[in-house]
C-alpha cells in the first residue's frame, strides 16, 4: 500500500539546514494499524506530512497504492488526498459552523458527491461512530471524545485507502482515548489501513506494528500482538 | 457553474460570512453607501433635468423673442439714439427670408413693458391687468392650457377683430363668484365690453406672463389702443432640427436691414433665446449627471476596496480552517472560488440594498418637493445605469476578492494546519 524508498528531508532555517528525515525505507502493507512513535524531534510527524502529501519530499521515492507520488502541484495534491487519504488531527480540526453532519460530509463535497448522496453517507459514518443523534450539533456543544469520533468519521467518509492520524489522542483523557482506538481498531478490523503518530507506549501498543524513529531514522521496527482497546472501555 | 448553484456553496458562504455579523453588515454598509450616493445623484441629476424640461414644456424648445429698442450707431445719415418700431410687415418679411422659421406670432401687451395695466370691471367686482393683443398661432410657440369649455382665440376673431377675450386662473377668482361659469360672461376692459371664450391654466416658468392675464385678439388690440401696424415683439420658433442660436443672428441681420440699422449694431434689436438657455440647462444637468458618475463610482470603490480588506482579514483568520479545507481535499481552484463568491456576494448584498434604498430616498425627495415651486419632478435612473453599476460591482468585487483569495491560497496547508 505505502512504499517509502531512502527518502531524505531537510528544513532550511535562515542559513542552516535541518536535515530532519535521513533515510528512511518503510512499507505498509494493506489493512494494517500501524504506530509511528519517537521523541518530538525524531520527525515522526514529518514523515506523516510527507505520507499525507501535506509537505514534499527532498530526495527517495514515495508509492501509494502503486502511484508514484512526485511533483505533485497543489491541485493534484488536493485530489491525491481526497481520493486516498483521511487525516485526524490532534486538535479535531472540525469546522466549528458547520454541524457534525456537514463536517462530515465536506470531503464528500470535495468528491463532487450530490447533496443527497453526502447527507445519506455522512449520517451513515456518524452512525459508524455512534453519533447519529448529535449529527445537527455544532463542534462547540460535543465533548472532546466526540469531536475526535467526528473527525474520524470525516476521515472515513471519504473511503480513503490509508487513513493518517496525528496524535488522536493527544488532547483527550485516558478512557476517551481508549474509546476512540476502540473505534479505530474496528475501523483496522474492517480492512482498513491506519498509521497513527502518537508518542503513548498504550496507545501503541493496541496497534499491531511499532516504528520507533529517532533522529530522522528507523531504529525500530516490530510487530507486535495488538492490545484491544475494548477490555479498558 | 455547478458551484454557483450548489446549496453547500451558499452554506459556506453564509457560515463563513455570519461568523462575524457586526464586521459583515459595517462593511456592507460601506459599499451600500457608495451606491445610495451614486442612486441619489444621478436620480436626483435626472429629476432637475425633468424639473427644467417640465418648466419650459409649454414653449417651443427652440424659440426666441425679438424687439426692437434704440440704435447706438449712426447709419444711413440716421443719427444715434433713433427708437425703432416693429411692424407687421416685419413678421411676414422674416418668415420669407429665413426658412429655418417655423411659426411667427407678432404679439403687444400693455401693462408690463410700459403703460398702465388695464381696468377691467365686472359687476362691480374690478382689478388691473396685463392685456395681451394675440394671433392664434402664438400658442403653437408658447402653449396655453385652456381649461374645459373654453377655448383660445381663433382666426375669425382676428378677422373680425371681435370683442373676446381669454382669462387667467386669477382674473377669474376676483372678478368671478366661485359657483359662476366664467365663460360666456362680459367683463369691460378699459371701458369696452368684452366676452370671455376661454379661462388659461397658468404654468409658472414661462417668463413675465403670470396668471392673471388677459388676452384679446391682435387686431382687437390694435382698435382698442390705437397702435396700428405696431408690434411689441416677435415670437419665434425654429423648426426642431434648425441651430436656433444661427436663426436668431439671421432674424437680427433682417430686421436691421428692414429698418436701416447698422448690421454691426448690437444694441438696436433685443434679443432672447430660450433655446440657448435651455441648451445651457440640458448642459448643467448633462454636468451633474457626470459628476453623480464619478462621485459614485469613486465613492462604491472605497466600498469595494473596504470588503477587500475585511476579507483579507478574514482570511487570515481563517488559515486553520482552509488548511483543513484543502487537507480534505479542496484544490487551490475551489478555495479561490470560495473566498471570490464571498466577496462578490457581500459586495451584489450591498449594492442591491442600495438600489432600493436609493430608490426610496428618492421618491421621498420627490414627495418633498412636489407641492414646492422648485425644478424638479419624476427623478429616476435609467436600467442600464442601474444594471451598469452592478455590473461594475461584480467586476470590481471579484477583483479585490482575488487579493484575499491568492493570499488564502499561497498560505501551504500544512503551514495552516501548524497554526494554533
Amino acid at each position: 500500500m505505502i512504499e517509502i524508498k531512502d527518502l531524505h528531508k531537510s528544513y532550511k532555517m535562515g542559513s542552516n539546514s535541518l536535515h530532519v528525515l535521513k533515510g528512511i525505507n518503510f512499507s505498509v502493507e494493506e489493512g494494517e494499524l500501524v504506530a509511528i512513535m519517537g521523541s518530538s524531534g525524531s520527525g515522526k510527524s514529518t514523515l506523516l506530512n510527507i505520507l499525507g502529501m501535506l509537505d514534499v519530499l527532498d530526495e527517495g521515492s514515495y508509492t501509494l497504492d502503486g502511484v508514484p507520488i512526485k511533483d505533485l502541484n497543489e491541485t493534484k495534491a488536493a485530489q491525491y488526498r481526497n481520493k486516498f487519504l483521511g487525516f485526524v488531527f490532534q486538535s479535531f480540526n472540525l469546522i466549528n459552523y458547520k454541524s457534525a453532519m456537514e463536517n462530515v460530509a465536506l470531503p464528500l463535497y470535495y468528491q463532487k458527491v450530490g447533496r443527497k448522496e453526502r447527507q445519506e453517507k455522512a449520517l451513515k459514518y456518524l452512525e459508524q461512530v455512534g453519533l447519529r443523534e448529535w449529527a445537527d450539533h455544532l463542534p462547540s456543544e460535543l465533548s472532546g471524545g466526540q469531536k475526535q469520533r467526528v473527525a474520524i468519521a470525516r476521515a472515513m467518509a471519504a473511503e480513503p485507502k490509508v487513513l493518517l492520524a496525528d496524535e488522536p489522542t493527544g488532547a483527550l483523557d485516558s478512557t476517551t482515548s481508549y474509546e476512540v482506538m476502540d473505534l479505530i481498531q474496528k475501523i483496522n478490523d474492517a480492512g482498513n489501513t491506519i498509521l497513527i503518530v502518537t508518542h503513548e507506549p498504550d496507545i501503541a501498543d493496541m496497534c499491531k506494528r511499532i516504528v520507533h524513529l529517532k533522529d530522522g531514522v528507523i531504529v525500530e521496527d516490530k510487530k507486535i500482538t495488538q492490545v484491544r482497546a475494548s477490555q479498558y472501555v | 457553474m455547478r458551484f454557483l448553484f450548489d446549496s453547500n456553496t451558499w452554506q459556506e458562504i453564509f457560515g463563513s460570512i455570519g461568523k462575524n455579523r457586526t464586521r459583515t453588515i459595517i462593511t456592507v454598509i460601506g459599499v451600500l453607501w457608495g451606491i445610495l450616493i451614486y442612486i441619489v445623484l444621478s436620480g436626483a441629476a435626472k429629476g432637475l433635468d425633468n424639473g427644467f424640461e417640465k418648466q419650459f414644456q409649454n414653449v417651443a424648445m427652440n424659440s426666441m423673442f425679438t424687439w426692437a429698442q434704440s440704435t447706438s450707431m449712426p447709419y444711413k445719415g440716421f443719427k444715434t439714439g433713433r427708437q425703432l418700431q416693429l411692424k407687421l410687415s416685419d413678421g411676414v418679411l422674416l418668415k420669407n427670408r429665413i426658412p429655418e422659421i417655423q411659426y411667427i406670432a407678432p404679439r403687444n401687451v400693455k401693462g408690463i413693458f410700459g403703460g398702465s395695466p388695464a381696468q377691467t370691471i365686472r359687476s362691480g367686482k374690478s382689478g388691473n391687468y396685463a392685456v395681451y393683443g394675440d394671433y392664434p398661432i402664438s400658442t403653437k410657440i408658447a402653449t396655453k392650457k385652456i381649461y374645459d369649455g373654453g377655448r383660445f382665440i381663433n382666426d375669425e376673431d382676428i378677422e373680425g377683430a371681435r370683442k373676446v377675450c381669454v382669462i387667467g386662473e386669477r382674473t377669474q377668482k376676483e372678478l368671478f363668484e366661485s359657483d359662476e361659469n366664467p365663460i360666456g360672461g362680459y367683463v369691460r376692459i378699459d371701458n369696452v365690453f368684452f366676452q370671455v371664450v376661454g379661462v388659461h391654466k397658468y404654468t409658472p416658468g414661462g417668463g413675465f406672463e403670470s396668471d392673471s392675464d388677459i388676452y384679446i385678439p391682435f387686431t382687437t388690440f390694435k382698435k382698442l389702443y390705437n397702435t396700428g401696424e405696431n408690434v411689441g415683439w416677435f415670437a419665434i420658433a425654429a423648426y426642431d432640427d434648425a441651430d436656433v442660436i444661427k436663426v436668431e443672428e439671421n432674424v437680427k441681420a433682417v430686421l436691421k436691414s428692414i429698418h436701416n440699422v447698422n448690421p454691426r449694431d448690437e444694441r438696436a434689436i433685443g434679443s432672447f433665446n430660450l433655446g440657448e438657455i435651455f441648451n445651457r440647462i440640458v448642459g448643467f444637468a448633462k454636468g451633474l449627471t457626470f459628476m453623480s458618475l464619478v462621485v459614485g463610482i469613486a465613492t462604491i470603490l472605497a466600498g469595494v476596496i473596504g470588503i477587500g480588506n475585511i476579507l483579507l482579514i478574514s482570511v487570515k483568520e481563517r488559515t486553520k480552517e482552509l488548511g483543513v479545507r484543502r487537507a480534505l481535499g479542496a484544490t487551490p481552484k475551489e478555495v479561490r472560488s470560495l473566498i471570490i463568491l464571498e466577496s462578490v456576494f457581500l459586495t451584489m448584498l450591498a449594492g442591491i440594498m442600495g438600489i432600493i434604498l436609493g430608490a426610496g430616498v428618492l421618491s421621498l425627495i420627490n414627495k418633498l418637493t412636489k407641492d414646492i415651486d422648485f425644478p424638479y419632478s419624476n427623478p429616476t435612473v435609467p436600467i442600464p445605469y442601474v444594471l451598469g453599476a452592478l455590473a461594475i460591482m461584480v467586476v470590481l468585487g471579484t477583483l479585490i476578492g482575488l487579493i484575499p483569495a491568492q493570499r488564502a491560497v499561497s498560505i501551504k496547508p500544512i503551514d495552516a494546519l501548524r497554526e494554533e
